[in-house]
């Protein structure tokens, strides 16, 4: 009973911890850049959570074939193709406001960036 | 200083098992995009954007004292993953064919998709034409990206904007 | 660095392969794995390996700034305009099957071609846009 109940729901689980280390990642960490890299790993495991959602046991791939007798559901597949190519939009946009913020403030780290003061950045962005 | 490049590379490796991760759970059109998209483009624009600033994280080197605040995130992160876990009691099994979400819609698309489209991929024949709009918004998204990349990074000599 | 002459003859090899690999993915996609998004990648990484290996002024050379920005909004105009053709011959905005061929399958397989090829044209050209303004520096 408590191996079937494992072996249920582990993909859930395995789902969640990588979702945790992601946001883990994302409050902790001072620098711009890992906190991006920390976006990358939340958004694939709900990735994952979603394709394993669309898993029947003893299906195959949602492409006709003559062989086959059941095939995994397509929707979940259609709804992550459009988000992976969401996601290396969004990257690709926080990458370039980390690159503006470096020409105005200097540094990337998030605590210098805040304690920073606005005449320090007058005075940089008069130079 | 710990070095940001490697944890690019790191990134990198990450996207490409979570392609074959994919192909495991026979999602071949999402392990095709995960692995030309995320092992492939997002590795090279962060490293071009990696070429642009400092190359060296910066390690703070903590005092002497106890403080409480470096601990507060890790149990932030504890507890969220207790709530999840939780809320996961009463989701279906996993491979389960009677769950509701594969007898609402999938078995109706399976079965009309390959005489009105013409198409053996079901997934495609559901992208481009039954969920059409969709895909329209997702290539607004992308050419968003491109315009505020444009907009954002290049200068513009003597008002050419 | 001494390795350049191996790096530019394999490059040189391999380029035009890629680009056709990635031409075969966006016409296959209705027979398999692929469609329009994962060969605009591929077609958009080959402009990058250019970049990549010969500098990003040569390969800006090749492929210049203006046509850049012009491919840009081309892929989003083409869908667009199929759903405004489909619109004119009386059906609604993207209903394929009143495109004037010889039965509604066949006009459901053709626009979803059409559709593939702006979508993987739109995708290439920001590919090639991303990495080019992030790389370019201005002096800074």
């Amino acid at each position: 009973m408590m191996i079937e109940f494992i072996a249920g729901k582990y993909n859930y689980w395995m789902a969640s911890v990588l979702m945790m280390i992601g946001f883990y990642a994302i409050i902790s960490k001072h620098n711009l850049i890992k906190k991006i890299i920390g976006i990358n790993i939340f958004q694939t495991s709900v990735f994952l959570f979603y394709i394993s959602i669309a898993k029947i046991s003893g299906g195959t791939a949602p492409i006709i074939w003559e062989e086959a007798t059941k095939y995994d559901n397509p929707l979940p597949h259609v709804l992550i193709l459009t988000a992976i190519v969401v996601s290396v939009s969004t990257t690709a946009v926080a990458l370039a406001l980390v690159i503006k913020i470096y020409k105005s403030f200097g540094s990337i780290e998030e605590d210098e960036i805040r304690s920073m003061s606005v005449e320090e950045t007058a005075n940089r962005a008069a130079k | 200083m710990r070095d940001l490049f490697n944890s690019i590379i790191l990134l990198g490796a990450y996207s490409l098992i979570m392609a074959i991760e994919w192909t495991v759970l026979n999602a071949v059109d999402v392990a095709f995009t995960e692995a030309s998209v995320g092992a492939g483009i997002t590795t090279v624009i962060l490293m071009a954007a990696l070429s642009r600033v400092k190359r060296d994280e910066k390690i703070n080197i903590h005092g002497s004292r106890f403080q409480f605040s470096r601990f507060i995130p890790l149990l932030v992160v504890f507890f969220t993953m207790i709530l999840l876990i939780y809320g996961t009691m009463d989701m279906p099994f996993y491979g389960d064919p009677n769950a509701p979400s594969q007898t609402y819609l999938a078995p109706d698309y399976i079965e009309r998709s390959e005489h009105e489209t013409g198409s053996p991929n079901i997934v495609t024949a559901i992208l481009a034409s039954y969920r059409g709009y969709d895909t329209l918004g997702e290539t607004t998204v992308i050419f968003t990206a491109g315009v505020c990349l444009i907009l954002l990074l290049r200068v513009f000599k003597n008002n050419e904007r | 660095m001494k390795d350049d002459v191996i790096i530019k003859t394999i490059t040189r090899i391999m380029l035009p392969f890629i680009q056709i690999f990635g031409l075969y993915v966006i016409a296959h996609g209705e027979l398999g794995p692929g469609g329009g998004f994962q060969g605009g990648v591929i077609i958009g990484s080959s402009i990058i390996l250019l970049a990549l290996v010969w500098g990003s002024a040569e390969a800006r050379d090749r492929f210049s700034q203006r046509f850049n920005d012009i491919l840009n909004s081309v892929g989003a105009l083409i869908y667009t305009g199929i759903g405004a053709v489909c619109v004119i011959f009386g059906g609604f905005f993207l209903e394929y099957g009143k495109l004037p061929f010889h039965s509604p399958e066949e006009g459901n397989h053709l626009g979803m071609f059409g559709i593939e090829i702006g979508v993987g044209i739109t995708v290439a050209a920001v590919m090639a846009t991303i990495f080019f303004e992030m790389s370019k520096k201005y002096d800074d």
